[in-house]
């Protein structure tokens, strides 16, 4: 990124193995960021390494020319300005409701209290689901293990991504419904958007090839 | 002890107000060589009468009630207010009128997001000018103004609110999908466009236009690639001296927030920040909303923002 003129912002957690990747194919030594996982600025190469729900803040302000970002984050941060360029395609979930196994108790809560509680590290795409299909809840936004809350009756039901369901099935929950489908996301900030035209659209369509290859 | 104020908001001491008060000299300077006379209208105005400029647009975020129970509102941009000065105070003056302004605009902010609730905006509104000329003048003022205040890296995009609804008409889009399509380029998510415009299962070329047009951003080579629906930027670009057309970069995909722009829409950046100085556009139905029926263009700087570009360009 660094010979394009560009800084990328890449999220340190489930989709870095992949990023690098990407950035490999793109042409840039990652050999350093993968190594030292403590560091988190890397000047030569033109990366930055954040946790991922801060990537899609550091685009927007302009520290961060493009990032890659899940799609479940990029839609949490919905309000954030910033230009969806490419869906990259790795990283797929499904951003789910679900319960405890046996009697749906949120059914039942909803039923005779009128309301019921949902835990979830997606407090907006969670509120905004259950508004759209006319159901009154309670949020709780928790930061750790979401499975965790309906087990110890903290809550009726849960909001979040699944790849697998395995955690979901071994914790002793079914889906309900499900929001949408996610997957990594190449994003720009708006200024550089234009100001680096030329660059952003020489990676997007390294990247659109690659993927639709 | 502190006695806070409230987010978004700040004081500005003299040695920082030196230095914005160079810029905004500088500014008027060029603004008053230019013909356009400075104007001051009041922060507090009714409610009802905003209104009237745009419903949606100004979207007052500070209301307030004054002793006889009226709603008062701040506003949040000139443009509405100085179309009612117009309307009201130039009933019949010959146009065009040329008028700027040094004023402190009132937003709401969205939470721990850096934003201003109070803006100081310097700009024009040129009343009178119709189409192309208008729209050329408004730009030109603009570099001239930005050259004023010391920028030696920015640039304007130039959009046009009418290309996508013209694109969609030119590819026979159905009327009942356009909103979605129009919603996503809003959103800036061109994953979402095409992920609308392969629901349409238009003609593969069609298809492929669709998506490529809003993307294309550049010099006047990319508005060769619209067709027909850019011709209102073709005109333009032929109207601009080559300093002012350098530092224009076509962006086809460009769109405004507020709702009332009808043509030329102009947003402004510059290489040291990571976030647009200002913008503006044509917006030629708001002042027939006041009764003057009149053509207008005009745009606003965010005064701070340019005084941060500066600096970042150091």
């Amino acid at each position: 990124m660094a010979d394009a003129g560009l800084r990328i912002a890449v999220p340190r957690g489930g989709l870095f193995g992949e990023t690098m990747d990407v950035l490999d194919r793109l042409g840039i030594d990652t050999a350093e960021v993968r190594a030292n996982d403590r560091k988190l600025l890397f000047p030569e190469a033109g990366i930055i390494t954040m946790r991922p729900s801060d990537v899609v803040t550091y685009v927007e302000a302009g520290a961060a020319d493009v990032g890659i970002v899940g799609k479940d984050v990029l839609r949490e941060q919905s309000e954030r300005e910033v230009y969806e360029l490419v869906d990259l395609g790795f990283g797929a979930c499904r951003m789910i409701y679900a319960v405890e196994a046996g009697e749906d108790r949120a059914a039942e809560a909803l039923r005779r209290l009128g309301v019921m509680r949902i835990a979830t590290k997606y407090p907006r795409i969670a509120a905004d689901f259950f508004a759209r299909t006319g159901r009154q809840v309670e949020i709780v936004e928790v930061k750790g293990s979401v499975e965790l809350a309906p087990l110890t009756g903290l809550v009726e039901g849960i909001v979040d991504i699944t790849q697998t369901g395995t955690t979901l099935r071994e914790n002793g929950l079914v889906i309900r419904e499900e929001l949408f489908a996610s997957s990594a996301r190449m994003i720009a900030n708006p200024v550089s958007y234009r100001v680096k035209a030329a660059a952003i659209d020489a990676v997007v369509e390294r990247l659109r090839a690659d993927h639709d290859g | 002890m502190i006695h806070p104020v409230p987010s978004g908001t700040r004081d500005v001491l003299p040695d920082e107000m030196r230095e914005l008060r160079a810029i905004t000299e500088a500014m008027r300077a060029v603004l008053d060589a230019d013909g356009y006379g400075e104007i001051q209208t009041p922060a507090l105005e009714y409610e009802s009468v905003l209104r009237r400029g745009d419903p949606e647009a100004g979207r007052p975020a500070y209301r307030l009630f004054d002793e006889s129970g009226r709603v008062l509102v701040l506003r949040s941009d000139m443009t509405i207010p100085i179309a009612r000065v117009v309307a009201t105070r130039y009933p019949s003056a010959e146009p065009p009128l040329r008028f700027s302004y040094f004023a402190h605009a009132y937003r709401s902010v969205r939470p721990q997001r850096g934003e201003a609730r109070e803006q100081l905006q310097a700009g024009i509104e040129l009343v009178g000018a119709p189409g192309a000329e208008g729209s050329a003048e408004a730009l030109t003022v603009l570099c001239r103004t930005l050259d004023a205040a010391g920028l030696a890296d920015y640039r304007v995009g130039v959009g046009d609110a009418g290309l996508f609804p013209a694109l969609l008409d030119a590819l026979r889009v159905p009327m009942g999908s356009r909103r979605a399509l129009l919603r996503e380029l809003v959103t800036r998510d061109f994953v979402g466009l095409r992920r609308e415009v392969e629901a349409l299962h238009l003609p593969a070329d069609h298809a492929e236009r669709l998506l490529a047009v809003p993307q294309l951003r550049g010099g006047v080579e990319v508005l060769e690639a619209a067709g027909d629906a850019a011709s209102g930027m073709r005109e333009l670009h032929g109207l601009l001296t080559p300093e002012v057309a350098a530092r224009v970069i076509f962006d086809l995909g460009l769109v405004r927030e507020l709702g009332y722009y009808t043509g030329a829409i102009f947003e402004v950046y510059d290489t040291a920040i990571g976030v647009p100085l200002g913008g503006g556009g044509r917006y030629d139905d708001l002042l027939g909303r006041f009764g003057r029926p009149l053509p207008a263009v005009g745009w606003a700087l965010d005064v701070e923002r340019v005084h941060s570009a500066a600096v970042g360009e150091r």
